[in-house]
């Protein structure tokens, strides 16, 4: 019997070609499109775009039609609810910037859809993320990889994999370029090979993260003050929700020189800001860890390490740090450190694991 | 694909090959308009006429008391709308139930938004409403009383006639959607007082897009289409004449067969009920005889009714969790959370229904798999997992 594998399908091209690329590899594909968030109204209209939504579930379905697989829709509003968005929502009221994607990655893709995956005798889950898994017959253990399209490459977002996780996930367009899958899409005839790349938040219409988090917590958002480092008051903020370590645009306050969000502190509802030079750092901590090539570090390290999605990686050593925690020393002090976002470690094209920023008190 | 055991007659049904012979000829020779004045139109103007005819014939209705319109939900709509703002003059208070159709639920909702006051009824465990309660949300605004004949979901059957009895003492118009009941219970729509009532072609044997209302004569009702004179000017629009040809001939054929289509699906049934039942913490939903004949609704407690599909898909077996119209939204069934569910067991929940083509052979097969399929997602399931660790105790109380 081939052995089955439960895709992920967004409805766009990399979800959809690894459908094409799974099948030809001999496997017995099902299509899944889960279903994350809550329905809208009725009479809102269905914006282009964005997995999950009903125009994405039509192109998933389109596309296992023609390769004649199975496709469903299933449930996974509350789960998601449950470990994304109510997470989404606690970390930016404790002054921190969350990156949902990478706690849906751990809890839901590779989680519960994994455990639906097995539980309807499927050996493996797969998406269209950019990423290799390989084994390594010398460490007997799995490997994440940088895909092959550098540009593209998805593993920050999947430092979370365990072991288990690893062993039973697929994710062919690792082994491709962006063009590539988008060149196998036009020859399939596959009507997403043009679609635009989704980069929002799934769940946060327009993007526009501080409406969301005002709909979901009206009561909790309270404006307060902007002060210095020294604890002087500069002016009035709208709520610490709406900012993030960094940011310089959309203060409200013109200050005469250009001042930055050096720290929120949800504890008293302070933004303090200052000069840019304040917001360089060479030193980081993070919790919450996952590690791949090895389950715990247990010496320093010298890797490369990136403080979100879009940074660039910079040469750095990461040692053991309290008992769950890391300390991340750079080589060059890097810009906006952010709390709730995750630093990733890799070496060469080998992810070595990552975890979340926290300030040092917490660590 | 290999077999195929389908097991979602509520769904909808495969249009019997008499009906479809039925209706061949209107798509092609048989095609004038039957507003026309000419012998061709004659001819399809005449077959509607029929169709009405034995329409009226199998609810115990005059046949100037049939509307053909385009299916269910249309004719829970126009009743919804129709009546509302035909008798806004006598009061602005509907009552409904909380197990509707969507297509009853969402139209008062609408009217809600436009000045219309909805009560809700509860129903009990199984799904019935509550007479005394019903008497107690009718007031002196109230001008239309909307309670289902048969759920969809978990096959209930309402106490139509008694409510029927109590409209007509009060005076207030009584409408039922019979979609799931026409051809599976016996009706009589002035035996019953009924004012008006809906009814499909499709879940009994006939074709996808057509339906009809029942109105009394009398009933102070507005169109919903305006247009043409079709349909004494009540339903505009050129007459879907092979739909409403199958409609007369399915449901004529549904009357015939009543009595042995209801012995034979009620045989069937309750076996797989009671196949179903030696499952351990599974549990039937709806009420054990007040219940169409075809219809089955269990909750298989710790595992997710979706999971469940996708296995029996797997296997060739169509069913379905919650009803059709909403599995495109996958929340637990408003219906299963009305008759006391808590969320987390309405997830675990599996309908089948089964039909004039359902064989005890398919019954048997289907038996033959669900055990496996619930052990087997009961294996993975983190719920089921903390409930053995827990002990059983806190767990039966609910069976």
């Amino acid at each position: 019997m081939k052995p089955k594998v439960i895709l992920g399908m967004s409805g766009g091209v990399d979800s959809s070609v690894a459908a094409a690329l799974l099948k030809d590899e001999g496997y017995e594909v099902i299509g899944i499109t889960m279903q994350v968030w809550p329905d809208k109204a009725p009479d809102a209209l269905e914006v282009e775009g964005g997995c999950c939504s009903l125009s994405a579930t039509l192109d998933a379905r389109k596309v296992c039609d023609m390769l004649g697989i199975r496709y469903y829709v299933l449930n996974f509003k509350e789960v998601f609810e449950d470990k994304v968005i109510k997470y989404f929502i606690d970390e930016y009221f404790k002054g921190h910037t969350p990156n949902p994607c990478i706690m849906c990655n751990k809890y839901i893709k590779f989680g519960e859809l994994l455990r639906r995956a097995e539980s309807l005798g499927a050996q493996y889950v797969a998406t269209g993320h950019y990423a290799k898994i390989e084994y390594d017959d010398d460490l007997k253990r799995y490997l994440l990889k940088r895909s092959n399209d550098s540009r593209k490459d998805q593993t920050y977002v999947l430092y979370n994999l365990t072991q288990y996780q690893l062993a039973h996930t697929l994710m062919p367009v690792g082994n491709y370029r962006k063009d590539m899958i988008r060149k196998i899409a036009e020859d399939l005839g596959l009507k997403v090979a043009n679609k635009p790349d989704s980069e929002e938040i799934c769940f946060v219409p327009d993007n526009d993260y501080g409406n969301f988090l005002k709909t979901r917590e009206p009561d909790k958002i309270k404006p307060g003050f902007f002060r210095d480092t020294e604890g002087n008051i500069l002016g009035r903020h709208k709520g610490i929700i709406y900012y993030t370590i960094g940011q310089r645009k959309g203060l409200g306050i013109s200050f005469g020189k250009p001042m930055f969000v050096l720290d929120i502190i949800p504890e008293t509802n302070t933004v303090v800001l200052g000069d840019d030079e304040h917001i360089f750092s060479d030193t980081l901590y993070a919790s919450d860890l996952n590690y791949i090539p090895f389950d715990t570090l247990k010496e320093s390290m010298e890797v490369t390490a990136k403080i979100r999605y879009s940074a660039r990686e910079a040469e750095a050593v990461i040692s053991p740090y309290n008992q769950d925690s890391v300390k991340v020393k750079f080589k060059e002090p890097q810009r906006a450190i952010t709390p709730g976002q995750s630093v990733v470690f890799y070496k060469g094209d080998i992810v070595i694991g990552g975890g979340i920023i926290c300030k040092k008190d917490i660590a | 694909m290999g077999k195929i055991v389908y097991m979602d007659n509520s769904a909808t049904t495969p249009t019997k090959s008499e009906v479809l012979e039925e209706m061949k000829p209107y798509f092609t020779e048989k095609y004038g308009n039957p507003s026309s004045i000419y012998s061709l139109a004659r001819e399809t103007k005449a077959a509607i006429e029929k169709s009405r005819e034995k329409v009226a014939k199998v609810l115990g209705a005059n046949p100037d008391e049939i509307y053909f319109t385009a299916g269910g939900s249309e004719s829970d709509n126009w009743t919804l709308k129709g009546i509302a703002y035909a008798n806004q003059n006598k009061g602005n208070h509907i009552i409904t139930t909380k197990i509707e159709h969507h297509a009853v639920l969402h139209a008062c909702e609408y009217l809600e938004k436009h000045g219309f006051e909805v009560t809700y009824l509860p129903v009990d465990e199984y799904g019935l409403i509550n007479l005394d309660d019903f008497k107690k949300a009718i007031t002196d605004k109230t001008i239309l009383v909307s309670v289902m004949f048969a759920n969809n979901e978990i096959g209930t059957i309402e106490p139509i006639a008694e409510v029927g009895k109590i409209c007509k003492d009060k005076g207030i118009y009584f409408h039922t959607d019979a979609v799931q009941a026409v051809g599976n219970v016996p009706i009589n729509v002035k035996k019953m007082n009924i004012d008006l009532l809906s009814l499909s072609a499709h879940k009994f044997y006939g074709p996808k897009g057509v339906g009809a209302l029942y109105i009394k004569k009398g009933v102070k009702i507005n169109p919903l289409i305006h247009g043409g004179g079709q349909e004494g000017g009540r339903r505009a629009g050129t007459e879907n004449v092979p739909g409403i040809v199958g409609l007369g001939k399915a449901i004529e054929l549904a009357g015939e067969s009543m009595d042995s289509h209801i012995e034979r699906l009620t045989k069937l049934r309750d076996k797989l009920i009671g196949g179903i039942m030696k499952i351990p913490y599974s549990k039937l939903n709806g009420h054990p005889v007040k219940r169409l004949p075809g219809n089955v609704n269990v909750c298989f407690r710790f595992i997710e009714g979706e999971s469940m599909l996708l296995l029996l898909d797997g296997m060739g077996v169509c069913g379905s969790s919650g009803s059709a119209c909403s599995s495109g939204s996958l929340d637990p069934s408003h219906v299963l959370l009305a008759i006391g569910l808590p969320p987390e067991i309405a997830h675990g929940s599996l309908r089948l229904t089964l039909g004039d083509f359902t064989t005890e052979e398919d019954v048997d097969y289907v038996l033959g798999l669900l055990p496996k399929f619930v052990k087997r997602l009961r294996d993975m399931s983190p719920l089921y997992e903390e409930f053995i660790k827990k002990g059983e105790e806190s767990c039966t109380a609910k069976k």
